[in-house]
């Protein structure tokens, strides 16, 4: 190994430190016997326990699962949609409209969409929360589909057409289940883009309605307590899981997540 | 209408409907609000109102615009944002860069391990990352312990880690990191190494290697990431709320701030405006940059 290398090495080595140990933190001192985030006391498992009893908590945490699923399943047949449709045809709105929301600070969308719900008399919560987390994975969604479409080989498509199929029945037989990889893994990607969304549901939940980025977020504002660090080790596991499912299902979603 | 307009119709209708009504038209009605009053308990006051004589009046306004131009504490309260951004960029990339060409230049077989890791910690949730932060830079924490007994020894006294713009800019950095990681790598990943054996026979040392040849190879992916860590850290609110306390703040709250506590909605518009002007003028200058260098390259 030259010199060279391994200074680049030692360089990487500090950046994945960097990377991880904050998030490795978290996660010790949510087993540690104390309230307080700084000396190691002692294992326990109560800050699970005490979280399992948080009713607030536990009805956050539905509605996080209640938005995720609907808005994943939404924006997976849209975003589907319009990645197909940014394949198939030469269009000049569309690709805009689908890239913007990601490209633009997210408070921005949070704003006008806060500003257009009340306009349009739409009382804020689980509905708002839903329709603006459609919006946003959209995008990401068209994304991997279309990446998926683009590794796709045509001719098959060309074959089924040549053999008698209608449009409709080439996509339905042929190109759908190529893509439905790729479909699964964005619909996964929405699901944690939704769940983990702070920034956007912060502007359009209003009073009504608690998700769990929200109550994470009043919890750290109040005080650091290892409660929130028993939270944010649960809601990491199952991001992790997401995303190994993901990842198996279509190599490179990673990538495009954002 | 023939069968294939019919069909991109018929596909690209349902989403392109719904970005129009949920994005775009928010969007425009969000431009609209920054030439409109506010509203007497907050909000946005009657756009079309009937007059004494009723006529009817359209109420729209500069004053709002003119109120942003007028007070030098926003034009501020911008140019520090944009100091915080820029730093983070700068920082992301001094980090990023040894990274990306490590995993560039690693067995190919090792590369999709090492980009995982990368991305791994950004797709938990975002708050946790920044929370992280709060107890490592924490008073009671160790590391924060540790920093203090070093300065002490130096005869500095003890540093307030927390909530200072420190800990914003530590924040943004960590939170944006694998945005300039990822286009850097995917550029670097492209480089012919062929280049840099013929560099080194006509004599070049390390650095002029990297200098001469690698990093001006690498500008399209340089501009990339910082397009891509610039744009969403200038318009933060979470980070500098959670880390920054009354020092550390940010464009992003005050709009925030408009919209939810003071609630006067017409000026939270107009600092939105302004927010997408510049970081959509910047990102159209980078991505502008970044298409030349490629050109050149």
């Amino acid at each position: 190994m030259s010199r060279r290398s391994k200074w680049l090495w030692l360089v990487a080595i500090l950046g994945y430190l960097f990377l991880y140990a904050p998030l490795v933190i978290v996660v010790a001192y949510s087993f540690n016997d104390s309230r307080l985030n700084a000396q190691w006391v002692g294992f326990t498992l109560d800050w699970y326990r005490k979280l399992f009893h948080n009713q607030e908590m536990l009805g956050a945490a539905w509605n996080s699962l209640l938005i995720g699923v609907s808005a994943s399943a939404v924006s997976t047949v849209l975003g589907t949609m319009a990645g197909y449709a940014m394949y198939r045809f030469k269009l000049r709105l569309l690709p805009i409209l689908v890239v913007a929301p990601i490209a633009i600070p997210e408070i921005l969308m949070g704003v006008s969409l806060l500003i257009f719900f009340v306009a349009i008399d739409l009382t804020l919560g689980l509905t708002s929360i839903i329709l603006a987390h459609i919006a946003f994975c959209i995008g990401f969604v068209a994304i991997v589909v279309r990446a998926r479409l683009a590794g796709m080989d045509e001719s098959l498509v060309e074959a089924a057409r040549d053999l008698g199929a209608t449009p409709f029945q080439a996509f339905r037989l042929v190109t759908l289940p190529l893509i439905m990889p790729g479909v699964i893994a964005g619909a996964l990607m929405a699901f944690t883009l939704s769940i983990d969304d702070f920034v956007i549901t912060y502007f359009t939940a209003g009073a009504g309605a608690l998700t769990l980025p929200l109550e994470i977020y009043t919890m750290v504002k109040i005080s650091v307590t290892p409660e929130v660090n028993a939270v944010s080790t649960l809601l990491m596991l199952l991001t992790l899981a997401l995303i190994v499912i993901a990842s198996r299902l279509s190599p490179g979603t990673l990538r495009a997540g954002g | 209408m023939t069968g294939r307009r019919l069909n991109t119709w018929l596909i690209s209708g349902p989403p392109l409907l719904y970005l129009v009504v949920f994005f775009a038209i928010p969007t425009l009605i969000m431009v609209l609000a920054s030439f409109r009053y506010p509203g007497e308990f907050g909000g946005l006051a009657p756009l079309v109102q009937r007059g004494e004589d009723g006529q009817r009046i359209v109420n729209l306004t500069l004053e709002n615009y003119q109120r942003f131009f007028s007070d030098a504490l926003y034009a501020e309260l911008f140019l520090k944002s944009f100091w915080y951004a820029v730093i983070t960029t700068v920082l992301c990339l001094v980090i990023a860069y040894p990274l990306a060409m490590l995993i560039a230049r690693s067995p190919r077989s090792h590369r999709d391990l090492l980009v995982l890791l990368v991305i791994l910690p950004f797709w938990s949730n975002f708050l946790i990352r920044v929370y992280a932060w709060m107890i490592l830079l924490g008073p009671q924490s160790v590391f924060a312990g540790a920093l203090n007994a070093l300065l002490n020894a130096f005869g500095l006294g003890p540093v307030r880690l927390l909530f200072t713009p420190f800990a914003v800019v530590i924040g943004l950095v960590y939170v944006h990191l694998p945005f300039m990681v990822l286009p850097l790598y995917a550029n670097l990943e492209k480089h012919d190494p062929a280049l840099l054996d013929a560099a080194q026979d006509l004599g070049a040392n390390g650095w002029q290697r990297f200098w001469r040849v690698t990093f001006p190879l690498s500008l399209p992916g340089v501009f990339a990431g910082a397009a891509l860590v610039f744009i969403p850290a200038f318009g933060i609110f979470a980070i500098p709320d959670l880390l920054g306390g009354t020092s550390g703040i940010m464009i992003g709250n005050v709009i925030k701030q408009q919209f939810l506590d003071t609630r006067d909605w017409p000026f939270g518009s107009v600092l939105s405006m302004v927010l997408t002007v510049v970081a959509v003028g910047l990102a159209g200058l980078a991505a502008w940059y970044a298409r030349r260098a490629r050109a050149m390259a």
